[in-house]
């Protein structure tokens, strides 16, 4: 696949020594929505300043749309669009006019028709004579969107998008990440969160200690990394696992009302039809069963734990 | 989304988007910015030029209320031209809506030509209100108006970008207020704005050539009353001198990315 932002040998040490970049090496693939995953403090921010210009690197090249970010910044910067985590806007000045300051600031003729269609989509139409102070939380992360789009970038950046976002405004966050990215924009998000990776995410890039730990396409990456977990409700509290059934290395709990067996969804046999077996010619009944699948909130733990 | 868009070597969008947003900043605060300089120059008129001139001889051949005009102009566009320049780079920074113009195709020479030449816009436009003003207290002749007019704009243009330099450097408000308080108000008290420096001792005289005003305010005033403590070639020279090094500040500091880029 066509990839759009090709990240080569990038690194990053601050003046304070801290070094924030450990050799980062990326492609970003034409369309799609790439998250990048990690702790507070991992690197995310500063692999995104550095692609948007805010951030000088320490080594390495990075090509956006066939652009060196540094060598041919105009270009480069022309087709990217960048919404930061902070809420920072001037607060003086109307919705309007600080989209129209950012159409002009990225080179752009004026377009008032693009510009009410981005208002529109972003429900922010009523609001575009409103003072930015006046506004909401919710509606002022939407203005940053809408400044963000209003020079109509290929390629854009949304810094924890859905931070200190209410429930059902991220929803609405998550719904038009997918129609930007249906109508032709490729997105890069960051986020701790790790349901909005795996809601939202073509492709995950997990990154901590200012590595990239690990690139997959996120289904491949459940498939693979993916631990399931089956819960048996017993209809009579057990005392001890019999040792007919050791093979399983079953789990009791909830003082005996509960048996938990863990396993590893890529193996072949997962041994469970074997077990409910053994279960039933040992007479022992169950009222429920609950399969689980680990979400990638396990998976990052354990894959960022592994590395501590 | 978008279609092949064809990159400008100038992105003179950008530079107008800064521009008239620095300058719309100012509309908001119009009133408070034009009417404090005028009371302010009222102040100086009725306290320098009826109670003190009316005791005191002309200067040079020139009434001594008419005298301190281009003296109090200058003064007005040091103070104003370092504080709305600074304040213009440092609000950004300081609130963090400075990414944006960090993460624009605009060049350093474009970000500098939109902030100084808006904050030098205004500081210009503040000077002619101050003039004007002066008419109503003083006869006024002007013997070089397209003189005054150049070191007028020269001086404004130096002092927004050594504002400019101020407002990237100041880690906080006082920082801010610290440069032009303590050092451009006194300079421009003892760099001859309220006298000629031909009335100090001689010893006093030469102290003062070490300042950089004198040279400023000296040049100002040849182009209204053909009076001059310096040779106007002199003055000249000294502003532009004064010019290339804020600028060489400037473009120093967008090379390096000084307390701009991490």
């Amino acid at each position: 696949m066509q990839s759009i932002i090709s990240i080569s040998n990038l690194t990053k040490t601050y003046a304070s020594g801290l070094q924030a970049l450990k050799r980062v090496d990326l492609e970003i693939r034409k369309g799609e929505i790439f998250a990048l995953l990690g702790p507070n403090g991992a690197g995310k921010t500063t692999l995104i300043s550095i692609i948007c210009g805010i951030v000088t690197p320490t080594t390495g090249t990075v090509i956006a749309d066939g652009h060196d970010i540094l060598s041919d910044y105009r270009s480069a910067r022309a087709k990217i669009g960048l919404v930061p985590q902070e809420l920072t806007t001037d607060m003086f000045g109307t919705t309007w006019n600080t989209m129209r300051f950012s159409r002009g600031l990225f080179g752009r003729a004026p377009n008032p028709a693009h510009l009410e269609k981005v208002l529109r989509e972003l429900s922010l139409w009523d609001k575009r004579n409103d003072r930015i102070m006046t506004l909401s939380g919710g509606m002022k992360r939407r203005v940053l969107i809408a400044k963000a789009l209003a020079h109509e970038p290929d390629i854009l950046f949304l810094d924890e998008p859905t931070a200190g976002v209410d429930v059902e405004l991220r929803r609405d966050m998550w719904a038009l990440v997918r129609q930007l990215r249906d109508s032709g924009v490729t997105i890069i998000l960051t986020t701790h969160y790790i349901d909005e990776a795996e809601e939202m995410a073509d492709r995950i890039g997990v990154i901590s200690k200012g590595e990239l730990i690990l690139v997959e396409e996120k289904t491949e990456l459940m498939k693979k990394l993916g631990k399931k977990q089956m819960t048996l409700h017993l209809q009579e509290p057990m005392t001890e696992i019999p040792a007919t059934l050791g093979e399983w290395h079953l789990i009791l709990k909830d003082k005996g009302n509960e048996l938990e067996y863990n396993f590893d969804a890529r193996e072949e046999g997962t041994g469970i039809p074997l077990l409910l077996r053994r279960l039933s010619e040992l007479g022992i009944g169950f009222k429920d069963l609950q399969t689980r699948q680990s979400s990638l909130e396990d998976i990052f733990v354990s894959l960022v734990h592994d590395r501590t | 989304m978008s279609t092949a868009v064809k990159i400008p070597s100038f992105n003179r969008h950008g530079v107008w988007a800064i521009y008239s947003a620095e300058l719309a900043r100012f509309k908001r605060t119009f009133w408070q910015s034009l009417v404090t300089p005028v009371i302010t120059t009222s102040l100086y008129f009725v306290v320098f030029g009826a109670a003190i001139g009316s005791r005191m001889n002309e200067v040079g051949g020139v009434h001594y209320g008419a005298f301190i005009v281009p003296g109090l102009i200058m003064l007005s566009l040091f103070t104003e031209s370092l504080n709305n320049s600074s304040f213009g780079i440092y609000l950004p920074r300081f609130t963090g809506t400075i990414y944006e113009v960090l993460s624009a195709p605009v060049s350093a020479l474009e970000i500098v030509l939109a902030y100084v030449g808006a904050a030098a816009s205004k500081s210009i436009l503040l000077g002619l209100v101050i003039l004007a003003t002066a008419t109503l207290f003083v006869p006024i002749h002007i013997a070089h108006p397209v003189w005054m007019v150049a070191f007028l704009v020269l001086t404004a243009a130096t002092f927004c970008l050594f504002g400019f330099m101020i407002g990237i450097w100041a880690k906080g408000f006082e920082q801010l207020q610290f440069i032009p308080m303590l050092v451009i108000t006194p300079l421009t008290f003892l760099g001859g704005a309220f006298y000629s420096i031909d009335m100090l001792p001689p010893v006093w005289r030469t102290i003062s050539l070490f300042n950089p005003i004198v040279y400023l305010i000296s040049g100002f005033r040849w182009a209204f009353y053909e009076t001059a403590d310096v040779e106007v070639g002199i003055s000249l020279a000294m502003t532009l001198a004064f010019f290339v090094v804020c600028l060489g500040g400037v473009v120093w500091i967008f090379r390096t990315g000084y307390r701009l880029k991490t």
